[in-house]
């Protein structure tokens, strides 16, 4: 197995060993998720830029909808939310728009948050409402065994694509940026540490912050699409066919051809829901 | 001379001078006829007095930002009409089994399917009962007169707040969008009632306690942490598979309902004393039934009304109580039959005849009284 | 039941028939001392088709919404006045537009004929206050309300800037209707 680290971060910030007994519920687990699947070590990261972020317990809330990631709530010890297939953006919405004191977190798979949520996801990047939005892709759905979801390649083996997929993938980058998220990142469950900064600087940012996390499901798309295993499928998905955007422009093109890219794709400052509705509506409302 | 505290206003609006009156500081829906009022009404009151409105961009987007906007401890509202209503059903489902105060209201519309979005209708009696799958509580509250939408919608937050659990106020388009005077009850001429919250430490909280017959909800972000699911959980939150709890959580969550029907119940009776035929009807057929039970008593008919302000749960005891008193029941309702099922269902002796309509008109005060000549 | 007073207005939508008839309502509750309904109906769009609005003006507390035996009707299309003439009980009063509605129903009412639009063209300069005229029209044809009443009620409901026009309005329908009775 090569190297976890990936060779991107430099300054490891947390403390070794890292107490994740802080923010998990122990008693909880062990979890659900399959030996080799990713989700455990997003988690983690996930609770490492929760600490390095200093939010405090008691004022943050994870939410999620349906699926294998949006099992992650019941493991930690915030305010948690299990909602329902495809509306734990609109749930989340409701908690941070009531309570803006809230960090709210959401936790979703590519299904929950791009077939069934996409309207959500759409108009919650419109909106641009100050939620961390974590879409752990694993281009099937995990729970009900293994069918072809939105982010399923072209031509991929799922239960449901016996003949090969013929429905061209979503870029759920490119279709928050498009929708208006302010924030819009992409790591992998291989570049753990780069992937724990990139969730600590989405959750230090204003306004809609999306993560598209690639995060391979060995036991579905791995087996069905003949990958050996889960150390092998995750170097030839996460790592081979991704590219940092700090890498990019150094690299020929043929390295870059057909990758996807890691890192901040984009940041930009632009007025946050909540705060609109308190010095806009609310004053004009009180002054009439 | 103008009476200051009388103001004319629509049945819609008086549905959010009721919400407001009740304490609520939240509201999430999406436009649709006829409820729409309700969400522009909320939409220009709410930001004064520092509440929360927000369009979303569904109906259940809506209504589940409501419920996110009640687990912060907020008092939550949203509205719809039919086509919503159905499309809501998931989420009020999810109310049921995480025990999440919320008021539904639902202004009916003629259907099925996008139907008669202008006309009225009473089709959605059974769907405020059976819409959600799997066996839950049902409150639905069915109010008939502008003042009563007022009085009524306050009602519905209190049962939502007392029982945990959410409550759907039903009125036809009828009644929603005519115009009568009312008066704005000045603040403590009606009760008003909070959701209990947690006095305990939060180690020792559990949000679905089963110690209580109504558990204490804490508000999200006030340190104690918990977890809420839609899958059965046991009494800390958290999914479980063992049959017994899963058993014995969905038995808890009816009993809230079962064991207070007499909490819960409202009927309004007119001239049922020595009524030898009797109309059950609510909403504006109900005030079509009224017409037509002075005119029977004008001719000399011994006439009267049963008119539910609760539909769920059904008033079983005041129909099987008339059923033993009255030669028949007249049930007029603007659908091909939903409440005359339920009360043949609980009548003990009485003959039950149903009037229906389906054509988007009201059912009229002589169509009525057709029928209760019949029985005399 | 008994001394109710039903009033229709019908017309197409955007003419101010609701309008018309909450004020009318109003008046009656409000800033008079009985009972008053105001309700609709009217299609999906909100200008044209045949829109009607009603009201029940009662000193006893009001049962049925709707109209069930029409005191007044105001007709203010040929559409409108086909569809909705035939609750208007013997002895009404049905007031038309007397340049929309040409093929007058025939019937067991007192026909009271206008031009109302005209008027509000040619007097006022502007046809949106038709409707106001026609309150005014309605006002002194059946003194279901007083003067007084419907002035306070039309000048609640209408801009700051436009309460000398609708005043005037309401004075050109008590006069016409004057000659008309």
């Amino acid at each position: 197995m090569s190297s976890p680290t990936g060779g991107v971060v430099k300054k490891e910030k947390v403390s070794v060993p890292f107490d994740y007994n802080k923010y998990l519920r122990p008693n909880k687990l062990p979890h659900i998720w399959c030996p080799g699947c990713g989700h455990g070590i997003v988690l983690k990261a996930m609770l490492r830029a929760i600490h390095n972020a200093g939010l405090n317990k008691d004022n943050v809330c994870v939410i999620s909808g349906i699926g294998c990631s949006s099992r992650t709530p019941g493991y930690v010890d915030f305010n948690t939310l299990h909602t329902l297939h495809g509306r734990a953006l609109s749930f989340a919405t409701g908690v941070k728009f009531a309570n803006p004191k809230l960090k709210v977190i959401v936790v979703t798979g590519d299904g929950d948050a791009l077939a069934i949520g996409g309207n959500h996801f759409i108009h919650t990047c419109r909106r641009n409402i100050d939620l961390t939005v974590l879409v752990f892709t694993n281009a099937t759905y995990g729970m009900t065994g293994g069918q072809y979801s939105p982010t399923t390649p072209i031509g991929s083996q799922a239960t449901t694509s016996r003949y090969g997929n013929i429905e061209p993938p979503f870029d759920a980058c490119e279709m928050a940026k498009a929708s208006g998220a302010s924030f819009v990142a992409r790591g992998t469950a291989y570049h753990t540490l780069e992937l724990e900064k990139t969730i600590q600087e989405a959750l230090e940012h204003k306004g809609t912050s999306v993560v598209d996390i690639i995060d391979a499901c060995p036991t579905y798309f791995g087996r069905m699409n003949k990958f050996k295993g889960a150390s092998q499928m995750m170097e030839e998905i996460e790592k081979d066919k991704t590219v940092s955007v700090k890498q990019v422009d150094k690299l020929p093109p043929e390295k870059v051809q057909g990758k996807m890219l890691r890192g901040v794709l984009h940041k930009v400052d632009r007025p946050e829901y909540c705060e609109q509705y308190e010095t806009l509506v609310m004053e004009k409302a009180k002054a009439k | 001379m103008a009476d200051k505290k009388k103001k004319f206003m629509q049945g819609n609006e008086a549905c959010v001078e009721g919400a407001l009156y009740a304490g609520c500081m939240f509201y999430a829906g999406y436009p649709i006829t006829p409820s729409t009022e309700i969400a522009e009404g909320m939409s220009v009151r709410l930001p004064k007095i520092g509440g929360k409105f927000i369009q979303m961009e569904d109906e259940i987007g809506g209504i589940a930002a409501a419920l996110g906007g009640s687990l912060t401890g907020l008092k939550s509202l949203t509205a719809t009409s039919g086509p919503g209503f159905s499309l809501k059903q998931e989420c009020i489902g999810y109310a049921c089994l995480a025990e999440i105060p919320l008021v539904i209201v639902n202004v009916m519309r003629g259907g099925p399917s996008t139907g008669y979005p202008t006309g009225p209708s009473q089709a959605d009696i059974m769907q405020a009962k059976w819409g959600t799958h799997g066996d839950h509580p049902a409150i639905s509250i069915t109010p008939a007169y502008v003042q009563e939408i007022l009085t009524e919608t306050v009602r519905a937050f209190n049962l939502a707040e007392k029982y945990r659990t959410p409550v759907v106020v039903l009125y036809d388009e009828i009644v929603g969008h005519m115009r009568e005077p009312i008066v704005i009850p000045e603040k403590g001429e009606l009760e008003v009632i909070d959701r209990v919250k947690p006095d305990c430490k939060p180690e020792d909280y559990f949000p679905y306690d089963d110690k209580y017959e109504i558990p204490p909800l804490a508000p999200f972000g006030k340190g104690y942490r918990f977890h809420v699911t839609g899958l059965n959980h046991k009494k800390d939150g958290f999914p479980t598979n063992d049959s017994k709890i899963i058993e014995e959580n969905n038995l808890r969550i009816m009993r809230k309902v079962e064991n207070h029907k007499d909490d819960i119940w409202k009927n309004d009776e007119f001239m049922l004393g020595d009524a030898e035929v009797a109309v059950f009807s609510i909403g504006s057929t109900a005030r079509s039934a009224r017409f037509a039970v002075k005119q029977a008593r004008e001719a000399g008919i011994k006439a009267g009304l049963l008119r539910p302000l609760t539909i769920w749960p059904f008033p079983d005891k005041a129909v099987t109580e008339l059923s033993k008193k009255v030669k028949a029941i007249i049930v007029p309702e603007m659908n091909l039959g939903q409440m005359a099922l339920e009360v043949q269902r609980v009548s003990k002796k009485a003959e039950v005849a149903g009037i229906h309509r389906v054509d988007g008109e009201p059912i009229n005060p002589a169509q009525i009284f057709e029928q209760i000549k019949r029985f005399k | 039941m008994g001394a109710r007073y039903e009033i229709r207005f019908s017309g197409s939508g955007g003419q101010g028939m609701i309008l018309a008839g909450i004020i009318m309502a109003e008046a009656a509750s409000i800033y008079g001392d009985k009972n008053a309904v105001q309700s609709q109906s009217y299609g999906p769009e909100s200008r044209g088709g045949a829109s009607k609005a009603e009201v029940i003006i009662s000193a006893q507390p009001i049962d049925y919404p709707k109209a069930t035996a029409i005191d007044c009707m105001l007709a203010m299309t040929q559409e409108a006045c086909t569809k909705y003439h035939k609750d208007i009980k013997a002895d009404g009063i049905l007031l038309i537009d007397s340049d929309e509605v040409k093929d007058v129903p025939k019937g067991n009412f007192k026909l009271k004929s206008f031009p109302i639009i005209a008027t509000a063209s040619a007097e006022l300069g502007k046809t949106i206050v038709a409707n106001i005229i026609s309150l005014g029209m309605i006002t002194e044809l059946t003194g279901a309300v007083t003067h007084e009443a419907i002035e306070k009620a039309v000048l609640s409901r209408v801009p700051a800037a436009f309460l000398d026009l609708n005043k005037k309005a309401l004075q050109i329908g008590f006069e016409k209707a004057r000659e008309l009775k």
